[in-house]
This record gives structure tokens, C-alpha cells and sequence, in this order.
């Protein structure tokens, strides 16, 4: 076993840990916390994979900003413990277990009759470090990148009306 | 260097994972949780891709469902603070509002 390899494994194993944690915790904000770690883990993943820009932007934008927005709207909300309340449906658990096997096995199989043989030619990785990505980015997908930006606008939009207070936007239509 | 189908068996066990989540948990939060892990495993498909066949694409594909999922979890909290203002629960049984 390679040093490489048995770094892939470390890390995968940290991964797959955390995302058990975020699917069985009881509490909400230790959910969070697990996938903050996840993300951590996956931006890692990512700089083996030599996409190191884009492992910078997971750690920025998933890490630093949507996992501290989803602890904000835990703490705004409260993290009231639901699971206890609704055993009348106590089926669910394993049917989901069994559906996600399911998944899996036909994810793997798939997976596994296309790549036997086929190994990552190492003359071909060009690197994603900031400058290669950012100069696709600004000549090849330029139109993709602006409708994102509008996309972030109206999202942006949306958000702030539906979160908005009801009241407020009744006194001021007046 | 790493097989990419280590990568891509990787990836489905946490597109697993998340989709137990999104089907076996009751709470809105923890069901957004499991969506953002299910993309981020298709992220990392498409990363190994991106390697395997020595082509920035995946990559570039990966910086748009990055944004994507940005505006989805804003607007999707948005709507669950909302929601809780009236209701206050974030119970996925009883956000049946739509529903007749």
C-alpha cells in the first residue's frame, strides 16, 4: 500500500465517519458540526484530486459560509427533538436503510464495470490550481459564470423576502 | 496516484449516506444537511473525472452546482424560518400545508 493510498483511506474513513455522525445525530447542531467536518475532509479529498482552487472554495463557501448559516437558523429556530415524537411511523428507518443499500449496490456495480483497467493517465492532469480554472472560467464559461451571478442575486432576493417579517411588510404596503 | 474508482466508490457511499438521511430523519434542518452532502459527493465524482480524463470541465462544473447549492440552502432556510413562524415546528410530517 502505497503512502498515497493509505492517506486516501485515512481521510476517506474521517469522511465517511462524519457523514454517518450528520445522519444519526439526535441533535441538530451536532449534525452541523459533523458536516462542517465532512466538508473539511472533502476539501482535502480535493487537493489530492489537484483541484486546489476549488479546495479553497470548499472550505470558504461550504464551510464558512453555509454550515454558519444553517447554525444561525438552528439557533433562530430552536432544535427541538422530533424523532422521539413521531413513532407511529417506526417502519421508516428501515426502509430508508434498505432503499440506500439498494443504491448503493447498483451505484457500485455500475461503477465497477466501467472502470476495470482504466487508470488516471498522469500526462493529462493539467492542475486546478487558481489560474488554469479562473482562466476557463473568464473566457470559455464567461456566460455560465454571469448567469450564476444572477442566479446568487435572486436567490439573494428570495431569501430576504420569505424571511422577512410578515407584519413589517404589511405597514409598509400601506 | 489513487485509482479514480476508489474516488467514485467513495462518493456513492456518501450519496448513500445522504439519501438514508434524507429518507429515515424527520427534521427539516438534518434533511438539508443530507441534500448538501449528496451534492457534495456528485462534486467529488466529478472532480475524479475531471482528473481521470485530464480536462478542467468537471471542474468548472463543480464551481456552478457550488453556487447552485448556495442559493438552495438560502432560499431553503428562508422558507423553513418562515415556515416556522406560523407553525412553529420543523417536523417534515406536519409541513403539509400544500397538501389537501
Amino acid at each position: 500500500m502505497t503512502l498515497s493510498l493509505l492517506f486516501f483511506v485515512l481521510i476517506g474513513a474521517i469522511s465517511l465517519a462524519a457523514a454517518v455522525g450528520v445522519v444519526s445525530s439526535r441533535h441538530p447542531v451536532h449534525s452541523a458540526l459533523f458536516l462542517l467536518s465532512h466538508f473539511v475532509t472533502l476539501a482535502v479529498l480535493y487537493v489530492t484530486l489537484e483541484a486546489q482552487f476549488l479546495a479553497a472554495i470548499q472550505v470558504i463557501i461550504y464551510a464558512g459560509g453555509i454550515v454558519i448559516l444553517i447554525l444561525f437558523v438552528i439557533m433562530l429556530i430552536g432544535s427541538e427533538k422530533i424523532e422521539a415524537q413521531a413513532e407511529h411511523r417506526s417502519w421508516t428507518p428501515y426502509v430508508g436503510m434498505a432503499l440506500g443499500i439498494v443504491l448503493l449496490g447498483g451505484l457500485v456495480i455500475s461503477l465497477m464495470q466501467g472502470f476495470t483497467g482504466i487508470d488516471a493517465n498522469a500526462s493529462l492532469v493539467q492542475g486546478g490550481d487558481p489560474v488554469v480554472v479562473g482562466y476557463e472560467l473568464f473566457t470559455q464559461y464567461i456566460l455560465p459564470f454571469e448567469l450564476a451571478a444572477v442566479l446568487l442575486l435572486v436567490a439573494l432576493l428570495g431569501a430576504l423576502l420569505l424571511a422577512r417579517h410578515p407584519a413589517k411588510l404589511k405597514t409598509e404596503s400601506k | 496516484m489513487v485509482p479514480t474508482s476508489y474516488y467514485l466508490i467513495l462518493s456513492a457511499i456518501i450519496f448513500m449516506i445522504g439519501a438514508i438521511g434524507v429518507l429515515t430523519r424527520r427534521s427539516a434542518l438534518i434533511i438539508l444537511m443530507c441534500v448538501e452532502m449528496m451534492l457534495n459527493s456528485v462534486n467529488l465524482t466529478l472532480i475524479a473525472l475531471s482528473r481521470q480524463w485530464g480536462n478542467l470541465n468537471g471542474q468548472i462544473f463543480v464551481f456552478m452546482i457550488m453556487a447552485v447549492a448556495a442559493a438552495e440552502v438560502a432560499v431553503g432556510l428562508a422558507i423553513l424560518i418562515s415556515h416556522n413562524r406560523h407553525t412553529d415546528t420543523t417536523n417534515i410530517d406536519e409541513i403539509n400545508l400544500l397538501k389537501w
